[in-house]
């Protein structure tokens, strides 16, 4: 068998989150009741004409930006005509030859190798309605008629359905850091569409390109690229030839199904939009908006590596989110050692907001208090055992450290003497471990200290512990 | 310029129209008049004329992203052919 590669590149539909639609004033708030966020503007009246929301543009102008695209100087729109229910005016008002932004690239790591992935253009569009298939009919709700998006379309760099999750998550990433879309894939505010086509390694021309709609969730990126390049390769394997084709993610089956064929294929007669003025971008309003950019993931990353010491594993989790990086900024700047924040949060912190289903932002402990544990631990007030039984107090109340240790009574005994008596008491009353002990079984002593532990609920320093332990054992 | 029946079966596939046979025939004539009548504009020397997509030297008109009021369900459903109580309602959609 050939060995084959695959070409593969994304066209991804990000609602913009503004608060009205591209061209009307009327609301995109999600999940109102059907037919109640529409006007003679979105619902294609006669007479009507769309005038362009400032905020979407800027918003399309700072993505390009954050994705090192050239912002058109000359931009329009044009009219994509086509008939369906739930596109009343009979065409989407569009960009075609002269989109918003152009030439731009994000990077992405896979296996430790950084690549970079060209972005060909971002443009801005209306979406469309819904429409809900029910016996002999179907309805139309035109609420999301007009909601704003941007639709970023990648070269086709992407070679395998890993770097294709990649690729969306740092999109989703960047998207969510400047504030332009909320990424949420379940709801519709991110989808992608793939083109995807195979080649023998070593051909120079690609083979034929197949489109993929509907991958709306981030596990069936994956899923259905693998198994769409899967079919590609059996077909040419069989002898077959592919055809140019739409197909569409069946994920509950799991496969590919086809739409229609290049035949058939819709012919928009694109043509520029008489309705709408053309749009001009000049550098100083480019520059204005570029100021008011945040520090975007990547430079972040590397600024936490380099700044705070962190392992690139610890960087890249860390600064997921903008959210999550803010909260450890924060919890170090309050005096919480780096690499032990990192710790704290990846591991106790996530595990209880997980558990909780909660986002960061919804996190009863703030970034000073883990830091005022953090300190508590180092003064050795408490163990790093009794720590997270505190910590999981402060989750459930809110509550700092210290307020929780002295409630609780859970300060760490150091003082020697009173170790020393728990010490002598747990030797006294096992006498035939402390026999085998001193016959050569020394692993005994985890014993011995599971036992101090036990008597002292936890609190004794473990170290001084161990230390007492083996004194008195070499004594007897 | 002359639209066969062909390309009229194709215009009427694209906007979802069902035409006769006679229709075909009709509508072929009559397209292919509209479209002789718009030659006529090349008759004229556009030589020296930036091509423009617009006729008004505008450009940049926009709004701020304040919602407004939008129509009470009753009224944008006020004139469809067909509807639920929520919703427009259509012939089923098969792609
Ligand atoms: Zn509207």
């Amino acid at each position: 068998m050939k060995k084959y590669e695959a070409i593969i590149g994304l066209e991804v539909h990000a609602q913009m989150l503004t608060d009205t639609k591209i061209f009307c004033g009327c609301s995109t708030k999600f999940g109102s009741e059907p037919n109640t966020q529409t006007c003679p503007v979105c619902t294609g009246m006669p007479g009507v004409l769309p005038v362009l929301n400032r905020k979407a543009l800027e918003f399309a102008i700072r993505t390009g930006l954050a994705m090192n695209c050239k912002i058109a100087p000359y931009s329009r729109f044009a009219r994509k005509n086509y008939f369906y229910p739930d596109l009343p005016k009979g065409y989407q008002i569009s960009q075609y030859e002269l989109p918003i932004c152009e030439h731009g690239y994000i990077e992405i790591v896979v296996d430790g190798e950084k690549k970079r992935i060209g972005i060909t253009r971002i443009h801005m569009e209306e979406d469309a309605g819904k429409n809900i298939h029910e016996g002999d009919h179907s309805l139309v709700d035109l609420n999301r008629t007009g909601v704003p998006l941007m639709e970023i379309v990648s070269e086709p760099d992407i070679r395998s359905p890993k770097e294709a999750v990649e690729y969306m998550k740092k999109l989703r990433t960047i998207l969510r850091y400047i504030g332009v879309c909320d990424g949420n894939m379940e709801q519709g505010s991110l989808r992608c569409d793939a083109n995807v086509s195979v080649r023998p390694v070593g051909q120079e021309e690609f083979g034929t390109k197949v489109e993929v709609k509907n991958i709306n969730s981030f596990k069936f990126v994956e899923r259905a690229l693998d198994y769409e390049i899967k079919r590609q390769i059996k077909v040419l394997e069989e002898g077959g030839t592919l055809v140019q084709e739409t197909r569409l993610w069946d994920s509950g089956a799991g496969v590919t199904l086809s739409m229609r064929t290049k035949e058939e294929a819709h012919d928009y007669r694109y043509f520029p939009e008489p309705d709408l003025v053309p749009v001009t971008v000049d550098e100083k309003w480019t520059e204005d908006i570029r100021a008011t950019l945040p520090e975007l993931p990547d430079a972040k990353r590397e600024r936490f590596i380099s700044e705070y010491g962190l392992p690139e594993y610890d960087a890249d989790l860390l600064t997921s989110e903008r959210a999550l990086a803010d909260w450890y900024e924060e919890a170090v700047k309050s005096g919480g050692q780096p690499k032990a924040v990192s710790n704290w949060m990846m591991g106790e912190l996530m595990r209880l907001l997980n558990e909780a289903n909660a986002s960061i932002e919804d996190c009863p402990v703030k970034p000073a208090q883990l830091a005022g544990m953090l300190k508590l631990i180092d003064k050795g007030t408490i163990s790093g055992k009794i720590a997270k039984t505190v910590f999981e107090e402060m989750y459930k109340t809110g509550k700092d450290a210290e307020t929780i240790v002295n409630e609780k009574g859970l300060v760490q005994i150091t003082d020697e003497n009173a170790i020393l008596k728990t010490v002598d008491e747990v030797l006294a009353s096992n006498p035939k471990e402390v026999e085998r002990y001193k016959n050569g079984e020394e692993k005994l002593i985890g014993f011995f200290v599971g036992q101090v532990m036990k008597l002292t609920k936890g609190k004794a320093n473990p170290k001084a512990v161990n230390e007492l332990l083996r004194k008195r054992l070499k004594e007897q | 310029m002359r639209i066969d029946r062909k390309q009229v079966e194709h215009i009427a596939k694209l906007s979802r129209l069902s035409i006769t046979e006679e229709e075909k025939d009709i509508f072929g004539t009559q397209l292919s008049n509209i479209l002789d009548y718009i030659e006529k504009l090349n008759e004229l020397d556009t030589r020296d004329v930036t091509p423009t997509s617009h006729v008004i030297e505008l450009t940049n008109v926009l709004r701020d992203d304040t919602p407004r009021t939008s129509l009470p369900l009753e009224d944008a459903l006020g004139n469809a052919p067909d509807r639920t109580e929520k919703f427009y309602r259509v012939p089923k959609i098969i792609e």
